[in-house]
């Protein structure tokens, strides 16, 4: 009991002290995540509201596919990525390994399946009297998709919102392939391991409370702007 | 009349089919709609009224047969079929609207139109204001009644001033005042905008109502064609069977004293008719040609029945009455002479018709 109060002290006092290095790993964070859902959101929103409107051959097997890769682990991802990033994997050449590029990269693959998956189910769950009504009204295709797109607006809030989650609170991959390295490469998630591994059990509670109120700060911001978006 | 020949109806079909799967939803169906009619598809449900709808606003390809719009062939390119769509609008029978205001809901075939936001703020307030929803605006479309939202969506419909109206059923299960306020709304644009207007539905008198030429659909087939007035002064029994005639009756009819028939319609009502068909028979007789009085009146009429008012219905502008006279009457009569004649639940009232208001079928 004395540890924890000890560590909300240190984060307290972290938080309020500037302190630089802190700082420095939250934004880090920060970045790494944010990067990754928005590249994730770009792709996955596309390509998961194209996957659910159209019937094509071969759609079930793809939905699947996505739905699996939803929940892929991290460390899985993380493996797989430094394959390629290592000088001598495919990719070796871009020198991309230990850097936060590479975390990025690792954790886009988790967040991509995400997106679409969560983006495929409410698009397509949009009914089809909505769609028929766009296209009625004169409505291309391309307006009827942006339009089903709105209908569907809490759902893709939705994805973001845990695709955001489930990055920023991921260690496996974004270790494998960071490193870990202090001033370089360091997040939340790999300090907090880092630290609890050397005992500093204050400094592990601190930096993890930090993760968990930008967890929910984010998450408030977003649900805050969702229900707004949807009162409008 | 050779000049008649030559204007291009707005909306032809030519050998019109639709097959889903194995089901034929409509046979080679030939028909024009010309610029600034009326047009009321008649049929029971599953006659393919949705179906041929549908196929004329282009959300489907038919599986035979042609569509010309203002002459134009509609099988043409995806592009080219959504310039045609954008001059029409169509109102489905179950309201679907986007979940956001009402004022977002009618502005939004204008948006994708790229009107002027100045243009677009007038046509949407005007068209609110036409069908009655006026003060409406910031109102969610989710929170709707039934009857609003079909208003909305026939707000929608109009609101950029489509050359085609397509309803589909536009009325089926709304109250009657919504009900008159749809068919007010669409008499007034036909009148005003010269809009063309084609209506499906399964209610005789509203089709009377409202066009002047109907079409009779029967299992996927145009069985009939032509003016109202003709097609419902003598409904075939098809279409008495789904119509929605009121004060159908089936009696035996006997020749009277006078040459004239009377026809036993039980309940102790005997009522004559100008008929020579002898035996069972059915006959039906027009709410509107049924004159109501507070007392027995002199008059040509052959019909006078003393009955009880059942049921008073509002019809926004007229008012429906159903009166027992030994057997259930429907009359319909003006507000002002309902007021006038301040009856009431369980007045006595005296009916009245001649017996060429009698129709046999």
């Amino acid at each position: 009991m004395n540890l924890i109060l000890e560590g909300l002290l240190k984060a307290f006092w972290l938080i309020v002290s500037f302190d630089r290095e802190v700082y420095e790993i939250m934004f880090l964070s920060l970045r790494v995540s944010g990067v990754a859902v928005l590249i994730g959101a770009l792709l996955g929103v596309p390509s998961g509201a194209t996957v659910g409107l159209k019937e094509f051959l071969g759609k079930r097997f793809l939905v699947s596919i996505v739905n699996t890769f939803m929940g892929l682990p991290p460390v899985v991802v993380g493996l797989l990525v430094y394959l390629l990033l290592s000088t001598s994997g495919p990719l070796g050449v871009f020198q991309l390994l230990y850097t936060p590029e590479a975390m990025i990269i690792a954790q886009l693959i988790m967040v991509i399946p995400i997106v679409m998956g969560v983006t495929i189910s409410s698009v397509s769950s949009v009914s089809k009297g909505i769609r028929e009504k766009a296209l009625s009204l004169g409505a291309t295709d391309w307006q009827m998709t942006l339009k089903v797109l709105e209908e569907a607006r809490l759902g893709i809030s939705t994805a973001l919102i845990v695709s955001f989650g489930a990055a920023i609170s991921e260690v496996g991959a974004v270790m494998i392939v960071g490193g870990n390295i202090r001033w370089a490469t360091r997040v939340l998630t790999t300090a907090i391991v880092f630290e609890t591994e050397l005992g500093e059990f204050g400094l592990a509670i601190a930096l993890g409370s930090i993760l968990l109120l930008l967890a929910f700060m984010i998450n408030w911001v977003l649900t805050y702007l969702q229900w707004s978006g949807l009162r409008r | 009349m050779e000049w008649v020949e030559k204007v291009t109806p707005l909306i032809e079909t030519l050998d019109l089919s639709k097959s889903y799967d194995q089901a034929e939803a409509l046979k080679n169906i030939n028909m024009k709609v010309d610029r600034g009619e009326v047009l009321a598809v008649v049929g029971p449900s599953g006659s393919g009224k949705t179906t041929l709808l549908r196929l004329m606003n282009l959300l489907e390809m038919p599986t035979a047969g042609k569509i010309f719009f203002d002459g134009r062939d509609t099988a043409c390119s995806d592009a080219d079929r959504v310039a045609l769509r954008r001059r029409m609008g169509m109102v489905f029978q179950q309201a679907v609207l986007f979940n956001e205001t009402v004022y977002e809901n009618v502005a939004y075939p204008l948006k994708i139109r790229a009107f002027s936001e100045r243009k677009r703020d007038f046509n949407v307030r005007d068209t609110l204001k036409l069908v009655g929803l006026s003060g409406f605006e910031k109102k969610r479309a989710t929170a709707l009644s039934g009857g609003e939202a079909q208003r909305v969506a026939l707000a929608q419909a109009m609101v950029f001033e489509p050359e085609l109206l397509l309803l589909d059923e536009p009325t089926v299960n709304l109250d009657p005042r919504n009900v008159s306020t749809i068919e007010s709304v669409i008499l007034k644009v036909n009148r005003e905008r010269g809009t063309t207007i084609l209506i499906s539905t399964h209610n005789m008198l509203q089709a009377e109502q409202l066009a002047a030429r109907v079409a009779v659909l029967r299992d996927g087939e145009l069985a009939e064609i032509g003016g109202a007035k003709e097609i419902f002064r003598k409904p075939s029994d098809f279409l008495a069977s789904f119509g929605r005639v009121l004060n159908v009756f089936t009696g035996r009819c006997q020749l009277g004293p006078e040459g004239t028939a009377i026809i036993d319609i039980g309940g102790g009502v005997k009522i004559e008719a100008l008929t020579t068909k002898i035996g069972s028979i059915t006959v039906f007789i027009r709410p509107e040609e049924i004159i109501v009085s507070k007392s027995p009146i002199v008059s040509s009429a052959r019909n006078m029945l003393k009955g009880k008012v059942e049921e008073i219905l509002d019809l926004d502008q007229s008012v429906q009455l159903k009166v027992d006279a030994g057997r259930l009457f429907t009359v319909n009569i003006t507000k002002r002479s309902f007021q006038e004649m301040k009856i009431d639940l369980g007045s006595d009232i005296c009916l009245s018709f001649k017996a060429s208001s009698v129709y046999v079928m």
